[in-house]
């Protein structure tokens, strides 16, 4: 045995897998990147509302998101405490949203642009008068298909 | 020069570590996927089907909300607790009743032809309504449904409504069952269209 260790020995060394925590962490970095990325930053108080009879939204990548709320703190000095409509990351109007419709569109394969999930992230506060005018302008540009972003519960209260 | 080698630090194991690491972020950011309640809008008004107005009055169930989030149901004044019972009881009457949906039968595939009720649910929300009430309406009347496609999935099929969703990507004989369920109680929530001033729609 012993002479089979020191031939062993001076044989070919092992192949160095020092830099493979490096590779492994490359990858990790740029996961956390890229997740960080595709967040927006909420410029409206969001606060969804619970529901009981929930689902999950099954294609992340078929789903737009339309935020509406109430402008947040540090905001509201220049924006007002009206509710506004935010898409992506700025402030919109009612007018804007056909032309955010299309880019959404565009950014999507063409076979899959009817199955886009229209999120509205609708703080729970506001009043149904914004989001009426929201869906009419949705359904003007025939993005039909919405989703009412809740969270799950177990009981509604009065 | 006696002991030149000093032992080397076992890095094997930072893969590992970071491995892991990377597998966490991996599952924490696909577990925040958006959950909610998944509507459909009529198309544009100038598609508007044919018989719009010829709907009975006894097939539609009224709800209106005002803007103290209070509720009216066919005339009613109600608490949003007893709203599911009340739609139930409307969506699954019985075929015969002059107050209650008129029944039309229906061909369905894997139940044969059976009655299917022409229930229409008409939803008025004011303006001033908060979204909070309107979602909690709009979970109640999807509750509805859901009840009661669960009772009738599990007493026509022997399992619940929600197994044979999961289950109808599949296999085809539960997508079969679902459909039937789902066209045994069609999901017909409509909308009015936003009161305007001065005017009628």
């Amino acid at each position: 045995m012993s002479k089979f260790r020191k031939k062993g020995k001076k044989g070919q060394p092992a192949v160095n897998t020092a830099s493979l925590p490096d590779i492994v962490f490359m990858l990790l970095f740029f996961f956390m990147v890229t997740t960080v990325m595709r967040e927006t930053t909420l410029k409206v108080e969001n606060i969804t509302p619970k529901a009981t009879e929930v689902q999950k939204l099954e294609k992340k990548s078929l789903v737009a998101y339309l935020y509406i709320g109430n402008p947040v703190k540090n905001l509201q000095g220049a924006f007002g405490t009206a509710p506004r409509i935010q898409l992506n990351d700025a402030f919109k109007t009612i007018d804007d949203i056909p032309l955010f419709v299309e880019m959404e569109k565009d950014s999507r394969d063409e076979a899959e642009r009817n199955k886009i999930t229209w999120s509205l992230k609708v703080d729970s506060k506001t009043k149904m008068g914004i989001v009426t005018e929201v869906k009419q302008e949705l359904r003007k540009v025939n993005a039909l298909k919405l989703n009412y972003s809740t969270k799950k519960t177990d009981k509604i209260f009065n | 020069m006696g002991r030149r080698e000093i032992p080397e630090i076992n890095a094997g194991s930072m893969a590992d570590i970071a491995f892991l690491l990377l597998i966490f972020f991996l599952v924490t950011t696909t577990m925040d996927t958006d959950t909610g309640l998944i509507r459909k809008l009529p198309p544009p008004i100038d598609e508007l089907p044919e018989d719009q107005d010829k709907v009975k009055q006894r097939n539609i169930f009224e709800i209106l909300v005002n803007a103290n989030d209070q509720l009216l149901v066919e005339g009613e004044y109600m608490q949003i607790t007893e709203l599911r019972e009340k739609a139930k009881a409307f969506i699954a009457s019985e075929p015969g009743n002059p107050t209650m949906p008129e029944f039309k039968e229906t061909d369905i595939e894997g139940l044969g032809v059976v009655q299917v009720s022409i229930q229409i649910i008409s939803l008025q929300n004011d303006n001033g309504t908060s979204y909070e009430m309107y979602i909690k309406v709009q979970n109640e009347l999807v509750g509805a449904y859901n009840e009661l496609r669960d009772e009738f999935a599990q007493q026509k099929f022997n399992k619940p409504y929600t197994e044979l969703v999961q289950k109808s990507g599949s296999s085809d004989a539960m997508e079969m069952k679902m459909k039937a369920v789902k066209k045994f109680y069609p999901q017909r929530i409509s909308e009015a269209e936003p009161k305007k001033v001065g005017g009628t729609e």
